[in-house]
C-alpha cells in the first residue's frame, strides 16, 4: 500500500519532483526570491499580472529573472472580485506566460481574502471550457468541491488560514474530511502556512503539496526557510506514507510489564 | 482622443490598439492586453479600433503569491 501511495504529485498529466509551490512576491529583492527558490528546490512558482508604464519594465525584468531560474510558473487572479475580472485575467496570463496553468482566486473580501465560492466555480468552468488547467484556491468545504471538480478542475487548492496570516491549518476537521472525501485529487494547501510544522503537519495529513509565499519573503532569511519548509514537507510527506499511529485519550505504558520486579 | 489607459485618463494620438502600444513605448516588452475588460490578443490588437472614453489595460508579468 505504501509503494502505490509514493507516487511522484502529478497534476494535469505533469509530475513534479517538489512538494512545494513557492510564490515570488514580497521578497527584499530578485537576488533574495532568486535564491530562496533556488534552496527550496521548488519547481513551480506562483506570478501574476500587473499593470506596467512603457519606461519602467519591471515586469520584463521580473519575468526573465523567472525564465532563467528554469521553474514552471503558475500565474494566478490574485486580487480579482468577479468573475469576468477573473477570466480576463486569466486570459492575459495564458498569453503573457504561456501556459494553460492558472490558479484561480475570486476573492470575497479584502478583509479575509477568502475565496468567493460561486464565482470562483463559476470562473473555473469558463475557463475549463477554454483549455485552461485550473487551480482554483478554495475553502474546505465539501459541495464546493464538488462543484469544482465537476467545472473540470483535477486539482483543488483549500486554504490553510487566510493568506498572509501565517496561523497554520484553521480547521484540521474539515480539511481531514476533504482529504478523506477526494483519495484520488491532487490536494495543495494553499495560503495561511507560517511554520515548516504547519506544513509538515498537513502533508501527515496526507494533503499532496503546499503553496506558500510570505513565509519565506518574510522571513529573516528567506533562503533558509525555504530549505526549512522543502525539509518539512519532505518529513510530513514520508510520516504519511508511514501510517501514523492513532492519538487516544488515555497513556499506554510502551515498556513492557510483564516481569517487573516488586509485583507479586 | 483621450483614452482611461491602466486607470489614468490620457491624451492620445493612435487609433488602434497595436498603435497605441508603440506610442506609450511598449514596443518590445511583453505585455497582454485587454479594451473595455475584454481580452485582445497581440494577434488581434492591430484590428481593434479604439474609441474615446475606452478603457485599455496593459499588464506585464510581476510578482505573486
Amino acid at each position: 500500500m505504501t509503494e502505490a501511495r509514493d507516487r511522484p504529485l502529478t497534476v494535469y498529466g505533469t509530475e513534479l519532483g517538489s512538494r512545494l509551490f513557492l510564490g515570488t512576491a514580497q521578497y527584499p529583492s530578485p537576488a533574495v526570491l532568486a535564491d530562496a527558490v533556488r534552496s527550496a528546490a521548488c519547481e513551480v512558482v506562483t506570478v501574476s499580472l500587473r499593470r506596467e508604464s512603457g519606461s519602467e519594465r519591471a515586469g520584463h525584468a521580473f519575468w526573465q529573472l523567472i525564465r532563467d531560474l528554469g521553474v514552471r510558473v503558475l500565474p494566478n487572479t490574485a486580487g480579482c472580485h468577479t468573475v469576468k475580472e477573473a477570466v480576463t485575467t486569466a486570459q492575459m496570463a495564458r498569453e503573457v506566460f504561456g501556459t494553460p496553468w492558472i490558479k484561480l482566486e475570486v476573492i470575497r473580501d479584502d478583509d479575509t481574502l477568502q475565496p468567493e465560492v460561486f464565482g470562483l466555480v463559476e470562473a473555473a468552468r469558463i475557463l475549463s471550457a477554454e483549455g485552461f488547467k485550473v487551480f482554483p484556491y478554495t475553502i474546505e468545504d465539501l459541495a464546493v468541491a464538488d462543484k469544482l471538480l465537476n467545472a473540470g478542475c483535477e486539482v483543488l487548492m483549500p486554504w490553510g488560514a487566510p493568506i498572509g496570516s501565517g496561523r497554520g491549518l484553521n480547521n484540521v476537521y474539515a480539511l481531514r474530511s476533504l482529504r478523506a472525501h477526494f483519495p484520488e485529487t491532487p490536494l495543495v494547501i494553499d495560503a495561511g502556512i507560517g511554520l515548516p510544522s504547519h506544513a509538515a503537519h498537513a502533508m501527515e495529513l496526507g494533503f499532496d503539496a503546499i503553496l506558500l509565499n510570505t513565509a519565506v519573503a518574510k522571513a529573516g532569511d528567506p533562503a533558509a526557510m525555504a530549505r526549512a519548509f522543502a525539509q518539512a514537507i519532505d518529513a510530513g510527506r514520508c510520516a504519511f506514507l508511514a501510517d501514523p499511529m492513532e492519538a487516544r485519550d488515555m497513556a499506554a505504558a510502551s515498556t513492557p510489564v510483564l516481569g517487573m520486579a516488586f509485583r507479586s | 482622443m483621450k483614452l482611461k489607459i491602466n486607470g489614468d485618463m490620457h491624451e492620445v494620438a493612435s487609433n488602434t490598439l497595436s498603435e497605441l502600444l508603440l506610442e506609450l513605448g511598449y514596443g518590445d516588452i511583453v505585455v497582454a492586453t485587454a479594451v473595455n475588460q475584454a481580452f485582445v490578443p497581440a494577434t488581434a490588437r492591430h484590428n481593434v479600433t479604439l474609441a474615446p472614453g475606452d478603457s485599455v489595460e496593459v499588464l506585464a508579468p510581476m510578482q505573486g503569491g
